[in-house]
């Protein structure tokens, strides 16, 4: 019988991702198999890309397994309270406008409680970038129903599968007047990278969809296999479509999943109307807000 | 250091309290307000969404309360004064985010125009039954501190206190008016800019390397910055350490809500009563806010029948003055608490009186003042 | 690099002589690693197995079964959720006739 090796002293190599992650919080929570690791690589390659310097970069998210990407990455971070990721971002932005504000959440956290807030900052064109993990699922809390779970899914608040019609997330981004919108699937990491520089280089109300893979709860719970799988599945059932009529990205479940950039145009942000207004208004009595000074 | 002048509408106006509240925000310093409309606080934000575009401010009127409190918690990490107005139903609302302002300690000022309540009740008409909710509106242990004005002049300067206080402490600070305050015109002077003290933003001058988001100084508050001077931090709602990463056991519970509460708790010095005849009073009148000024017809009417009677006003209700009543209730035969709702304060008096002295209540459901005449009654019942 | 499903040139590429193919040298932090199998599943050149060691969190991280093969594409990368594998470049070498 062989003896037991001793296990050798683990080597200190560094990842090439590790200057932008808080390494003393490492290994993360999420699961084997989950996406969300692969969404925020996908981020990463994207911040290497824009002409914002990191200092200037927050990110905020809000509750739940995706929003616990605030704490691990090496950013001015913020971890707010449930669905209310984007109205900290517009306090954040408005106080600051030089900032980059990044909100990265998941899909019950931005379109389910924080649906209302989602909708007014879009309409607003409010600058910041929305990057939305659409796992189909409220994952933290042990796997219940969603505003985007498709029809018939099971989970732990449809257990007998889902019966709502689901969001249709790129559709309702582009309705509200976003700018940019595009959905990916985690899988589409080179290609989800590319979108999230040209929403961080872009001005105004930015919106990504990344459908990631919840293994321990939609998959285990709709018998799919493991977030692996489902990697798989959407390997093999995406379809990049470029500017397709967002009516028409619907997702069944377990059916074809369109992908692409949707909506790429230009409105004045929120401040620009703001300020321009005033100014129209006001004259030279105007005074534009003059950056962050809490004295 | 002094308030900037470019804010300041030095001179003598004839202002309701709202339209006070709002010109004592701009002399404080604060340049962001998010809100939302709600009866009878809405002319402060009108107000405002007036004066900031000529004043260097950004208001913005969010599409509800919890997004009007998370973006005035968002522009204090961005580095500016921030604020919000609102009444008793948006106050409710705004609840879970108080807490999370507390919790991540983020100085702001949230103005609460009480009205009748619960529910929708009365929009139009004063009530005073938000006090407990102030204390304890939001779910966890947290301390935090609400003033009260009684008249227009004061909820202009009451605002600059509670804006002063914010960033003494980093803690959101109520400012808990009532509809009749909000709405009575009164001559308000406001002085010169250089007359008007406020109190910096306690930015550290350590280096990024160094710097500690939630180390206490030697008052249990730590030192703050703000988003994108290249401090990266991590800031959460969760239990955190002092670096700000969240941990999830009871000794960092203990570490953390211990001192956020003690902060506020321990630090004796905020204090601001008005005490009107109380050296040799035998009954005193503990009231605020506009319940206070309907006392003193009770009060002068009782002195005129030879009842040694005088009144000890809260201008910082939370935290509760209780040295300041329980050196009162030694010396007096009785407390008599006049308040616009069944009982909220009156608690809290009986509380620090422990039994030394009588406590009597005299309520009111809201929707107008209290009579002087039942106030009167009182006061001839304490002394009988 | 090469038309034609069959993997070979139909023709020279007129650039041939200039190619350079990248090679990459995979590092694994194999105590990071949850075992998902993106990597494993998803190398266009089918460099990595997982094997059948455990770390300490009782996962199979993968190892290196192709090294030559590797082409420094990335993805690896790029797809693993833990940051536990990442490529650096092999020091250029001679071009080599491409095999398919």
């Amino acid at each position: 019988m062989k003896a037991v090796e001793t296990v050798p002293a683990p080597e200190v190599i560094e990842h090439p991702m590790e200057s932008l992650l808080r390494m003393d919080r490492i290994p993360h929570i999420w699961c084997s198999t989950c996406g969300i690791g692969t969404a925020l690589t996908s981020f990463a390659e994207a911040l290497k890309r824009i002409d914002t310097p990191l200092e200037k970069v927050c990110v905020v998210s809000g509750i739940g397994c995706t929003g616990r990407v605030a704490g691990y990455v090496k950013l001015d971070s913020f971890h707010s309270t449930h669905g209310r990721a984007i109205p900290f971002a517009t306090g954040l932005k408005l106080a600051n406008p030089e900032l980059k504000v990044v909100v990265f959440s998941g899909d019950g956290d931005i379109i389910g409680i924080g649906g209302n807030h989602f909708i007014h900052a879009a309409r607003r064109n409010m600058d910041m970038v929305v990057i939305c993990v659409n796992n189909f699922i409220y994952a933290m809390t042990g796997g219940q129903v969603a505003a985007t779970t498709p029809l018939t899914a099971n989970t732990s608040t449809s257990p007998y599968g889902n019966f709502e019609q689901p969001f249709n997330l790129p559709h309702l981004a582009a309705s509200c007047g976003a700018v940019y919108v595009a959905r990916w699937t985690a899988l589409h990491v080179r290609r989800s990278a590319k979108s999230m520089a040209e929403a961080l280089n872009k001005k105004g109300f930015s919106f990504i969809e990344i459908i990631c893979p919840c293994s321990t709860l939609y998959a285990r719970r709709n018998k799919l296999g493991d977030g692996l799988s489902l990697m798989k599945f959407y390997h093999d059932n995406s379809v990049i479509k470029h500017g397709a009529d967002t009516r028409e990205l619907d997702i069944e479940f377990q059916k074809k999943i369109i992908v692409g950039k949707f909506i790429d145009r230009e409105r004045p942000t929120f401040l620009e109307s703001y300020n321009n207004g005033l100014k129209q208004v006001l004259k030279d009595k105007f005074v534009p807000y003059g950056g962050a000074h809490a004295d | 250091m002094k308030a900037d002048p470019k804010g300041v509408l030095t001179g003598n106006h004839y202002l309701d309290g709202d339209h006070a509240c709002a010109e004592g925000a701009i002399a404080a310093g604060c340049r962001f307000l998010a809100g939302y409309p709600i009866t009878p606080s809405t002319e402060v934000a009108e107000r405002v969404a007036e004066r900031f575009p000529r004043v260097g401010g950004i208001f913005i009127q969010m599409e509800d309360e919890m997004g009007s409190m998370a973006a005035v918690i968002g522009a204090a990490w961005g580095g500016v004064k921030s604020m919000t107005v609102t009444s008793g139903p948006g106050f409710s609302l705004m609840m879970e985010n108080i807490g999370l302002a507390a919790m991540m300690e983020a100085p702001c000022v949230v103005i609460n125009v009480q009205r009748g309540g619960p529910s929708t009740g009365l929009p139009t008409l004063p009530g005073q039954a938000d006090m407990m909710q102030a204390r304890w509106g939001s779910h966890g242990d947290y301390e935090i501190i609400a003033l009260s004005p009684n008249s227009p002049q004061e909820c202009f300067e009451v605002v600059i206190e509670a804006f002063n206080l914010s960033e003494k402490y980093r803690v959101p600070v109520l400012v808990m008016a009532d509809e009749c305050v909000g709405h009575m015109t009164e001559k308000v002077v406001i002085p010169k800019a250089e007359e008007i003290e406020l109190y910096p933003r306690r930015y550290t001058k350590l280096p990024p390397n160094k710097y500690l988001p939630f180390k206490p100084g030697e008052d249990m508050v730590p030192e703050m910055i703000k988003a994108g001077d290249g401090y990266k931090i991590h800031v959460t709602g969760l239990t955190h350490d002092e670096k700000g990463y969240p941990v999830m056991s009871w000794e960092a519970q203990e570490k953390l809500v211990r001192r956020l509460v003690e902060k506020i708790r321990l630090n004796a010095e905020i204090v601001h009563v008005e005490e009107i005849d109380t050296e040799d009073a035998e009954v005193v009148v503990l009231s605020y806010g506009i319940s206070s000024r309907v006392a003193i017809p009770a009060i002068k009417k009782a002195r005129k029948e030879g009842i040694k009677a005088g009144q000890l006003r809260l201008v910082i209700v939370w935290p509760f003055p209780e040295e300041k009543v329980r050196e009162l209730a030694k010396k007096i035969n009785a407390f008599v608490v006049v308040e616009m709702n069944y009982g909220q304060m009156f608690y809290e008096v009986e509380r620090c009186v422990a039994g030394d002295c009588k406590t009597i209540l005299v309520p009111h459901g809201g929707g107008w003042v209290h009579d002087p005449e039942d106030i009167y009654k009182a006061i001839k019942e304490a002394v009988k | 690099m090469s038309p034609g499903s069959d993997g070979k040139f139909w023709r020279k590429p007129l650039d041939y002589d200039k190619l350079e193919i990248p090679h990459g040298e995979i590092h694994i932090i194999k105590e990071r690693c949850k075992g998902c199998g993106f990597c494993v599943e998803y190398c266009p050149r089918d460099v990595l197995e997982l094997s059948t060691e455990f770390n300490t969190k009782g996962y199979h991280s993968p190892q290196v079964v192709k090294e030559d093969a590797c082409v420094h594409c990335g993805l690896c990368e790029m797809l693993c959720p833990e940051f536990a594998i990442f490529v650096t470049e092999k020091p250029k070498e001679e071009v080599k006739k491409v095999e398919s």
